[in-house]
């Protein structure tokens, strides 16, 4: 230890001579700190939570689609129910999940009120592993496979078209040929979903009773995937484009950019809030050293006549700020994580209609991320410590006899 | 023999607001190693200015000083800071203590700056302590220590890492008279025993009844140096 020992042995001790303000000092640190990693919880958990939330609706990390289909969803732009090497990239280790669908823009008719909504055909076991409206609560029954002929609505829709399960309605769309089709459907079922854009705008039947309609024999609009790693987002595009040249792969990022922009806001909503709070904590910080500093100036004369050199003064007082910033660490680290385990989560529902506007989801979880916390620990500590260089560095260039001098 | 303490020319101007106020106007002096030096004088002839300069704290406005034979001019503050933890102990009038140290600590702490094993550390400062009376408060703060104790634990401490040279500024003026004594005994003892060099400042009659040499100094100026064989 030699010299470092004595050091941090005298920067203990003098801590602990204004015990108030110390203690003072270390609430500010260890709440500053606490406040810090909580908000870097709330604000990672909002983003797993709206990323999951748009991925589970969106749904899918990748969609592929025929080229126009993304400036044009109509059902002309469709491809061949994936075979072959895009089947195999499909079936593979790098997708959890994926369903093929096809998805146009219909009017649906009741004998009250007509709407614009998206016809979804989908195989429905395939969309229970994949997307929110898979497993969606349904009142009435559910789809039982791709050749099912009943309708799935959401409940405001139903509300819109004033009609009810067991009712029927008229679909009409545009055919693959480019001819009007429509057909009549019964409503089997009234979906629920948080999302009220999918309960007012999504009608969902089976996948082969769509292809009929829509003269897509063998085709669809869509394939939804979700990755099995979603950090390996980029070699599952890869290998989906290499494995289907012709067709557009994109992943959520480009298909949700709102998500996309709200994930990166959020991010940096917590860099500003790490700012705030690290130059409230630094203010006090070197408020207080060098309070100490002015206090103990004749102290550091002695120190410097007995030999201390200039530097081993600075580093007296360098690690006066080192203690309190490791225990006010230490202390706002427990505090934090303690709160967040016994809270879990936060809800948001009171805020439900301008979650859904923001893209959040109505649970928050709070989750304590190593990288966030090594992030706002290293921050505090090395800011702090460079803060701090400001006090130390005015006990060290005293000039010795006029420190003892000083009363 | 070689001086331990060389001075030539040596002069020192405050500045106090628009005024310059000479501390010292040209001091020559040397001290030789083992000597036991009394500087005496009214208040402001300079004494502890010239204290301050010989032990490097403070710098003069001219002339040349050299210690342990190192011209303190051509020293960094770090390299001053160095010479004073190898070859200098200081004793002040007061506040000569850490607060935060034991008293056994405050003995150890220039040798701990030094690099001292702990085992010697501890074994030479409660020695010391031992033979400056101290013996048993080892473990006291200052604050639980009268003025005499402080004193003494604070000559402890500028021995007890054998410095060539200790200079004392005013080291009984804040003593009653029996301390006083007692803390003189213990510095001629030193200067006897070990050789030490000793430059003590006062206006107290009984330490220049010690003093083997003794400087008055008088607006700056070294007005009188007198050397005696032995104290009485």
């Amino acid at each position: 230890m030699g010299r470092a020992g004595l050091l941090l042995r005298l920067a203990w001790r003098n801590l602990w001579r204004n015990a108030r303000r110390t203690v003072i000092l270390l609430l500010a640190v260890t709440l500053g700190v606490a406040a810090m990693v909580f908000a870097a919880a709330f604000s990672r958990g909002m983003v797993v939570a709206m990323v999951d939330d748009a991925i589970d609706h969106l749904p899918g990390h990748v969609q592929i689609h025929a080229p126009g289909y993304r400036d044009d969803p109509a059902a002309e732009h469709r491809f061949p129910y994936p075979q072959g090497r895009l089947r195999a990239v499909l079936d593979g280790p790098l997708v959890a999940a994926w369903a093929a669908r096809v998805r146009v823009p219909v009017v649906v008719a009741s004998e009250y009120d007509t709407a614009g909504v998206t016809l979804l055909g989908v195989e429905p076991r395939r969309e229970a592993a994949l997307a929110y409206l898979g497993r969606a609560s349904v009142d009435g029954r559910p789809l039982a496979d791709a050749n099912d002929a009943g309708l799935l609505i959401g409940r405001r829709l139903a509300e819109r078209l004033d009609t009810v399960r067991g009712r029927r309605v008229v679909i009409t769309a545009q055919g693959a040929d480019g001819a009007l089709a429509d057909r009549g459907f019964r409503v089997v079922g009234l979906f629920r979903s948080p999302w009220s854009s999918e309960e007012k705008g999504i009608a969902l039947t089976g996948l082969a009773t769509a292809q009929r309609l829509l003269r897509l024999p063998g085709e669809v609009n869509e394939v939804a995937v979700r990755a099995a790693d979603p950090e390996r987002l980029e070699a599952l595009v890869a290998a989906l484009r290499a494995a289907a040249p012709e067709l557009e792969v994109a992943d959520w990022r480009t298909l949700s950019p709102l998500t996309h922009a709200g994930q990166q806001l959020y991010s940096q909503f917590t860099w500003v809030w790490y700012l705030v709070v690290f130059l409230g904590m630094a203010f006090g910080l070197v408020n207080t050293l060098l309070m100490a500093v002015l206090e103990r100036t004749r102290e550091f004369g002695l120190f410097l006549a007995l030999g201390m050199r200039p530097r081993w003064i600075l580093g007296q007082v360098w690690f006066e700020a080192l203690l309190v910033l490791v225990l006010g660490l230490a202390a706002g680290n427990g505090l934090a994580l303690a709160l967040a385990r016994a809270l879990g989560e936060v809800d948001v529902s009171a805020f439900a209609a301008g979650a859904e506007l923001a893209g959040l989801a109505q649970r928050i979880p709070l989750i304590i991320h190593g990288g966030d916390l090594a992030l706002a620990n290293g921050l505090v500590l090395a800011l702090g410590l460079a803060a701090a260089l400001y006090p130390a560095w005015r006990a060290a260039r005293l000039a010795p006899v006029r420190a003892l001098r000083r009363n | 023999m070689d001086a331990l303490v060389t001075l030539r020319a040596v002069t020192k101007t405050y500045r106090q607001g628009e005024v310059d106020v000479p501390a010292l106007r040209g001091v020559d002096l040397d001290i030789a190693a083992g000597e036991f030096v009394c500087l005496s004088g009214p208040s402001g002839s300079g004494k502890t200015t010239l204290l301050n300069l010989i032990g490097g704290l403070d710098t003069p406005s001219g002339g040349h000083i050299q210690v342990a034979g190192r011209d303190l001019a051509r020293l960094s503050p770090g390299e001053r800071a160095e010479l004073r933890l190898r070859h200098i102990g200081f004793v002040f009038q007061a506040y000569n203590l850490i607060p935060v140290l034991s008293a056994q600590e405050n003995v150890e702490l220039v040798m701990e700056l030094q690099g001292v094993g702990a085992a010697e550390r501890h074994a030479r400062a409660r020695a010391i302590l031992a033979e400056v009376g101290l013996a048993g408060l080892e473990g006291r703060r200052p604050a639980a220590l009268s003025g005499g104790q402080q004193q003494r634990v604070a000559v402890a401490r500028a021995i007890v890492s054998a410095p060539d040279l200790v200079l004392a500024d005013e080291p009984t003026a804040n003593l009653d008279s029996e301390n006083g004594r007692r803390l003189l005994e213990i510095m001629r003892r030193l200067n006897g025993e070990r050789g030490v060099t000793f430059v003590i400042s006062t206006h107290d009659p009984e330490v220049m009844a010690f003093a083997r040499r003794l400087i008055r100094l008088h607006d700056g100026r070294i007005q009188a140096d007198e050397r005696r064989d032995g104290p009485p």
